[in-house]
């Protein structure tokens, strides 16, 4: 590797918010013609070490080298002028322009602003990459993953030698992925550096040359990906050696906990969002429901937990102690928990639906309960208890129980929400994305509290975007795409590329009627 | 690699701070408030002749100078702080509330009414009582209508609460024309002068005295109504996010249409003392313009009651200094506008530097090798 010319030398970069210690003398070296991953859990720090190199935040001190020579990176422009380019995690693009106008965007070349001659310039780029994107085409009207082709053709029409790509497959279908992989490949046999931002062990095998890990703000370390395994990288990741195994027991005696039928809906624009939902979820199991983010999986849950109007169809909720069976559809969550039904719901958007970021965890806690009782006061005495028992409980890191949660950091309020969710002792309990941002240890804390939910009896459904881990957790595993279910499957014996291409297959029916 | 100029550090770098301690909070809003007045002193000494400490001095004794003006300055305070705690629960739950001045002048208006109308039929105590219920039910009537159509059509609310402002002004003029007294005068005249049949009476011969005191206990109800009360935290939920309240099964649409009403109800209850409690008449500047400013007293005390007390006095203390130097020293009134203008920016600036730290250039760098 040493004889390839070094791209970017990073030496001794710190970086602090507050009291936070973001980057601390992190050392890096990126080679032309390589592509590097960097891996780490959530928040150690390896997007604000790249956006220091891209020119959004300036190092609290240590030294940038590009091409052996130093230099101080003081905005993106600066960055476009030292050819770095960066495909941030959250696209930067205008909705409403076309492609084209959005890669031209913001580029001065000093010529006459000519759309058609930019174009052409594009499509020798596509050409050369085999990027497949029509340039005339609306960014609104775009997949997630040709959004994300239009901002890496954007970086390199502005001449970027230097990529770097935060968390590039979150977003997208084990076949994108590849394609993407596939790219970027090319790039690197073009004599591209390209860095790639990741926390998927399986990928950072698949596409690095070298890995290097960041673990809270600190640089542990680089290797050659040939001579890393995944227990390695997640040694080094987590700085302890951990089981990577989640324990999938058989559920005992399923019944039919939740039974939907035919459900349809659409958004205010009248557009269909779920079109004819049919499924069951039974106690004691975990249905997993994978798809693209946005296919309808939050209209699904919201429906029913009863934040969102149907147009048909119904959702039977089976009692299994008294037999009784409640239609939940069109209910308000008040009005289902009068009937006695314990449905718990993790939300995707944790502090903006489930808790609320400005209150502390005792006002988050009473969320859920602070109806209870005649008095028009609020009771402090019991939501406290229960902060502080899930405080010990699933060890959240708090300086106290009255801290606003939007100080914690993205596990710790999922610990909280969670914790309050499962206090309510459910017979359901629905959680969206429940691990996404969180930390390795965090993440298998969240799928131990799934799995005993389950052995309780409860009827669990997880909504999910790591494939890996919907087929090692759940026992059956629902796809949807664009707000159909395309199929349910066995998550024993299914494999990634079966449910991958499942989830992209309503498209294809689309066209067809 | 053109415009990238050799290496240089930025100048300065704003970095965020850790949670700041209450008493470093403090003594940041001292050091803004004396900034504050240096610049205030360096500004009169530009366009004036006057001394700045001269200056200082007139606007203290215009506060403090006698029993009746300190009097009058509680007394002002009061009605500002009253006003300012009627807009607070809907801002607190985030609904632009811009209406407290039509609301509060339609309470004025009603109580006006029930004087005229009702002092020689009703016992004193009565009548009071009578004009309190009436005011407060019309201002929770001004106050409810933007909230209604806010929640079945949602209409902007500050764009309809500010209409009404208009529409109660132009009430208050139409019923000018018919109270007048004497005829011709344009104006409505002290209302019961002789029978002073609805007025509140002087506690202790202090004619203020129970306008503060029932403002003092609004203070604290309010406070504990936001802080204790199920619909206090009713009101952060849906203020902080609508999602969650809906989450939770909050009926949003009730919050905001109950929540408007204890703000209206408040509101009717600052045109009950303005009238009832002071002025003993009605003009169409009855509230003058207290409407607005209790929107900044609540914002800048972070909707706590008793934060508001001490920013009413503030701005009442300024502002009756203000009159006080145009009066004696012949200064225009616009100084003293000016002057307020400039304390109220150093306070509000001053919270930039409470959550944020600001870090020059060090001319060594570290881990530099």
């Amino acid at each position: 590797m040493s004889n390839k010319p070094v791209a970017i030398e990073l030496k001794k970069i710190t970086k602090t918010f507050g009291k936070v210690v973001a980057n601390k003398d992190v050392d890096l070296t990126v080679y032309e013609g390589e592509i590097l991953s960097i891996l780490g859990e959530n928040g150690s720090g390896k997007t604000t070490l790249m956006n220091m190199i891209s020119g959004i935040y300036f190092p609290d001190s240590g030294q940038i080298f590009v091409k052996g020579k130093e230099v101080s990176i003081q905005s993106p422009n600066d960055a476009f002028s030292l050819k770095i380019g960066m495909i941030h995690q959250h696209f930067k693009l205008v909705d409403v322009f076309t492609a084209a106008e959005n890669i031209a965007l913001g580029v001065d070349d000093g010529k006459k602003f000519d759309l058609k001659r930019i174009s052409a310039d594009i499509e020798a780029i596509n050409k050369k990459y085999g990027f497949n994107i029509d340039l005339k085409k609306k960014i609104y009207e775009m997949s997630v993953s040709e959004k994300q082709t239009v901002e890496i053709v954007k970086v390199l029409y502005r001449g970027a030698d230097i990529l770097i790509l935060d968390e590039p497959t979150a977003v997208l279908t084990p076949q994108e992925t590849q394609k993407l992989f596939a790219i970027l490949r090319k790039m690197r046999e073009d004599g591209k550096a390209v860095v790639i931002i990741t926390h998927k062990l399986h990928e950072v095998m698949s596409i690095s040359d070298r890995v290097s890990v960041l673990r809270k703000g600190e640089y542990i370390g680089t290797i050659n990906t040939a001579e890393a395994n995944e227990s390695i990288l997640t040694e080094m990741m987590v700085g302890k050696k951990i089981s990577l195994d989640i324990d999938r027991s058989e559920p005992k005696d399923p019944v039919d906990r939740l039974v939907i039928k035919n459900i349809n809906c659409s958004n205010r624009e009248g557009v269909k969002i779920l079109n004819d939902v049919s499924f069951t979820a039974r106690s004691g199991e975990i249905l997993g429901i994978a798809g693209i983010s946005g296919s309808g999986q939050r209209e699904l849950l919201e429906a029913i937990a009863g934040l969102q109007k149907l147009d048909s169809g119904s959702i039977i909720y089976h009692n299994s102690k008294t037999g009784k069976e409640d239609n939940l559809r069109d209910k308000t969550p008040i009005q289902i928990r009068e009937l006695g039904i314990r449905l718990s719901f993790v939300p995707e958007d944790r502090l903006g639906m489930g808790l609320v970021g400005n209150m502390d965890i005792v006002d988050n806690m009473m969320l859920r309960s602070y109806k209870k009782g005649k008095s028009v006061f609020l009771q402090k005495k019991e939501p406290k208890t229960l902060a502080e028992k899930i405080i010990k409980d699933l060890e959240v890191v708090t300086p106290s129980a009255s801290t606003p949660v939007r100080r914690l950091s993205g596990g710790n309020v999922q610990k909280v929400l969670v914790g309050r969710e499962i206090a309510a002792s459910p017979t359901v309990l629905m959680a969206a994305y429940p691990v996404r941002g969180l930390d390795i240890n965090s993440s298998y804390l969240i799928y131990n509290l799934l799995n005993q939910q389950k052995e309780k009896g409860v009827a669990v459904i997880f909504v999910g975007e790591d494939l890996d881990v919907l087929i090692d957790l759940c026992d059956r595993i629902l796809v949807i795409g664009g707000g159909q279910i395309n199929g349910i499957v066995d998550a024993r014996t299914t494999t990634k590329e079966e449910i991958g291409l499942m989830m992209v297959k309503s498209k294809g029916g689309n066209a067809d009627e | 690699m053109n415009n990238v100029k050799k290496r240089k550090d930025p100048l300065i770098r704003i970095s965020k701070r850790d949670v700041p301690v209450w008493w470093k909070s403090l003594i940041i809003r001292v050091v803004a408030v004396a900034f504050a007045l240096v610049a205030c002193a360096g500004l009169i000494v530009i366009i004036s002749d006057y001394n700045p400490l001269d200056v200082f001095k007139t606007m203290i004794e215009g506060n403090f100078g006698t029993e009746r003006k300190i009097w009058n300055l509680l007394q002002n305070t009061a009605l500002l702080l009253c006003i300012s705690l009627a807009v607070t629960p809907a801002f607190k739950m985030k609904f632009w509330n811009l209406g407290a001045e039509g609301q509060a002048l339609i309470g004025a208006l009603s109580t006006a009414a029930c004087m005229i109308y009702l002092g020689d039929k009703l016992p004193s105590p009565v009548l009071i009582l009578v004009m309190l219920v009436v005011s407060i039910l019309s201002g929770m009537i001004w106050a409810v209508l933007p909230a209604i159509f806010k929640a079945k059509f949602n209409t902007n609310e500050s764009l309809f609460t500010l209409m009404m402002n208009y529409v109660a002004t132009q009430l208050v003029l139409y019923c000018i024309t018919f109270w007048e007294n004497p005829k011709g005068s344009n104006t409505v005249g002290i209302i019961n002068f002789d029978s002073e049949s609805g007025w509140l009476p002087a506690l202790f011969d202090q004619k203020y005295l129970l306008n503060i005191l029932i403002v003092t206990v609004i203070t604290v109800i309010m406070y504990i109504y936001l802080k204790y009360s199920k619909h206090g935290y009713e009101i952060s939920v849906v203020g902080e996010s609508e999602n969650t309240a809906r989450y939770i099964g909050i009926n949003v649409k009730k919050v905001i249409i109950r929540t408007v009403l204890v703000s209206g109800a408040v509101c009717g209850i600052t045109g009950f003392l303005l009238v009832s409690g002071t002025h003993h008449t009605i003009t169409a500047d009855t509230v003058g313009g207290q409407g607005f400013t209790a929107i900044m007293v609540s914002w800048l005390a972070k909707f706590n009651p008793f934060v508001m007390a001490g920013v009413s006095f503030l701005i009442t203390f300024l502002e009756r200094g203000a009159g006080e130097i145009a009066t004696i020293l012949r200064l225009n009134q616009s100084v003293a506008a000016i002057m307020q203008g400039i304390i109220l920016f150093f306070i509000i600036g001053s919270d930039f530097f409470i959550n944020y730290k600001i870090n020059f250039r060090s001319s060594k760098k570290e881990g530099h090798k």
